[in-house]
């Protein structure tokens, strides 16, 4: 309602206001996906001992620019098997869940485009549909890379959204509201990282996972499926897919900073003027970019079986272990000490299986290697297939 | 709140996807007015590592899939129950709290049972 409020002009129009702010925040997106893309190639660069785009203007500042119209002028390809409605309708139905998302963001206490009551519950439904998006392109592609990688898509992001929907649920009984305006104004003082550890660890494992990035870009991976759902998208199409990808990621980081960070409430207060709150806000949200960058830097990629069985045997089970010991502290008016003490517990119990369960999923039969010399005698060994691929012919 | 100030603010979702929607049409007009088109017949099958794809596309994948769907229903179910319950606990009683922790205990029970009949195991043999 009040996208323009503070500085000069409010507008009492819901049409006139909502398709102005939706405009100028899609321009504003676009390049700060842009400079998203800048910025994430120098970072990881710099961990890699490179760095990174340097030649297209001061600290290669113009190659985002470079890169669109590369795209832009693209030839964009369609295999003729495809099919047509599926192909065509993937670009619109995974762009148009990431855009939705922030209608209901409170960019500062007076910048948002609309003030959606439950907008926590909405932000959660919306971002949820962007599998259908996945599984259309995948289908849709006629390419057996782009089904499988379509089908570990929608897996996966099933399969995180659940630890995610938990965590959330156990801050919304702290706070005692689905609003996300009324949960930052509750963290005046104390961010509800210091309460619910346990919480903000599973929203950032699983937020990394729901927007596809390293080390749980399964779907997208290179080496096993060959980009997975993208991989008979070219040109601008497949720009619009990393479009959104970016802004997923964005709205991941923009939810954790304002659940668990205290978004532009916490340290200083509403009151120090649209810009401060801007500025602390943005810090916040780079906070979680950041965190995205660096372990897509350092941490190798999961396998699909360390995917699935990491959310179901870990994520899920210590989730439900937050919000019982959330709703005992409640319940039974505990001081709020006990709320650290119980998500601390937790936080332990994560860390230690995180490292059980990746060992637990190493193969049980190490594949044999076979001396150079010795492959003329030996049998072939069995050729190493990811564990959802089906063998024509292979009875299991 | 009365339903037509619920209603504007929803407004804002409706124009998203239609700005939404707007914004995908102007990159692939823009593209389709500028990036080249040859007339190359062999660029329009699909990719397979260069070679002829071999069989049909619709192939068999992993069942495992359907199970993990069927998995995600009854916990997304959960979490439809969960929210109005978490959202009220402050207010509620003792029974409320304790009606709920048998009901996560069945669920938690239904997970421990999915994990030991090995659906959680991706590679089982």
């Amino acid at each position: 309602m009040m996208l323009l409020a503070a500085p000069a002009i409010n507008i009492d129009n819901a049409f006139l206001s909502g398709i102005l702010g939706l405009i100028a925040f899609t321009l504003v997106m676009t390049v700060g996906v842009m400079y998203a893309t800048w910025y994430e190639r120098k970072i990881v660069a710099r961990m890699q001992y490179r760095l990174g785009p340097t030649r297209t203007g001061p600290f290669g500042l113009l190659q985002p620019i470079a890169d669109t119209f590369k795209l832009l002028t693209k030839e964009d390809l369609r295999p003729a098997t495809a099919d047509f409605i599926a192909f065509e309708a993937a670009v619109f139905a995974i762009f148009i869940p990431a855009l939705m998302v922030f209608v209901a963001v409170p960019f500062t206490a007076d910048w948002y485009i609309s003030a959606i009551p439950m907008s926590l519950l909405y932000i959660l439904a919306v971002s949820g549909l962007s599998f259908i998006g996945f599984l259309l392109a995948g289908w849709g592609s006629d390419n057996k890379y782009a089904l499988l990688g379509g089908m570990r898509a929608a897996a996966q992001l099933i399969s995180y959204e659940i630890p995610m929907i938990l965590a959330l649920v156990a801050v919304v009984m702290v706070t005692s509201t689905l609003d996300v305006y009324q949960m930052i104004l509750y963290q005046d003082t104390v961010p509800l990282i210091v309460w619910q550890p346990l919480a903000f660890g599973i929203f950032l494992i699983a937020s990394v996972a729901e927007v596809e990035r390293p080390p749980f870009d399964i779907p997208t991976g290179e080496s096993e499926v060959a980009g997975g759902v993208f991989i008979e998208y070219s040109g601008i199409r497949w720009s619009m897919f990393q479009l959104s990808s970016y802004v997923n990621m964005y709205a991941f980081a923009l939810l954790g900073a304002f659940v668990f960070l205290g978004g532009w409430e916490w340290p200083f207060g509403t009151d120090i003027g649209w810009g401060y709150q801007l500025l602390l806000t943005m810090v916040k949200m780079s906070f979680f970019i950041f965190f995205y960058l660096l372990i897509r830097a350092t941490v190798p990629r999961l396998r699909v079986d360390q995917l699935m069985s990491y959310a179901w045997k870990v994520l899920i089970p210590l989730s439900l272990y937050q919000i019982v010991t959330n709703g005992f502290v409640i319940v039974y008016d505990l001081p709020d000490v006990a709320f650290l003490l119980f998500s601390g517990l937790g936080v332990a119990a994560l860390v230690y299986s995180a490292a059980f369960i990746v060992k637990r999923g190493e193969p049980r039969r190490p594949l044999t290697m076979v001396p150079v010399r010795a492959t003329a005698k030996a049998a072939p060994p069995a050729p190493a297939v990811a564990a959802d691929v089906v063998v024509e012919g292979a009875a299991t | 709140m009365p339903f037509d100030a619920l209603l504007g603010n929803y407004l804002a979702v409706f124009l998203a996807t239609i700005v939404g929607f707007g914004l995908i049409a102007t990159a692939l007009i823009a593209a389709r007015l500028l990036a080249p088109f040859s007339k190359e017949e062999n660029k329009r099958t699909s990719y397979e590592c260069g070679m002829t794809p071999i069989g049909s596309t619709r192939a068999q994948f992993s069942f495992r899939y359907y199970i993990f769907a069927i998995l995600f229903i009854i916990f997304d179910v959960e979490a439809v129950f969960l929210f109005p319950w978490a959202v009220t606990l402050v207010d509620a009683s003792k029974t409320a709290f304790w009606e709920m922790i048998v009901f996560i205990g069945v669920l938690g029970a239904g997970l421990a049972y999915a994990w030991k009949k090995g659906v959680l195991q991706w590679n089982r043999e």
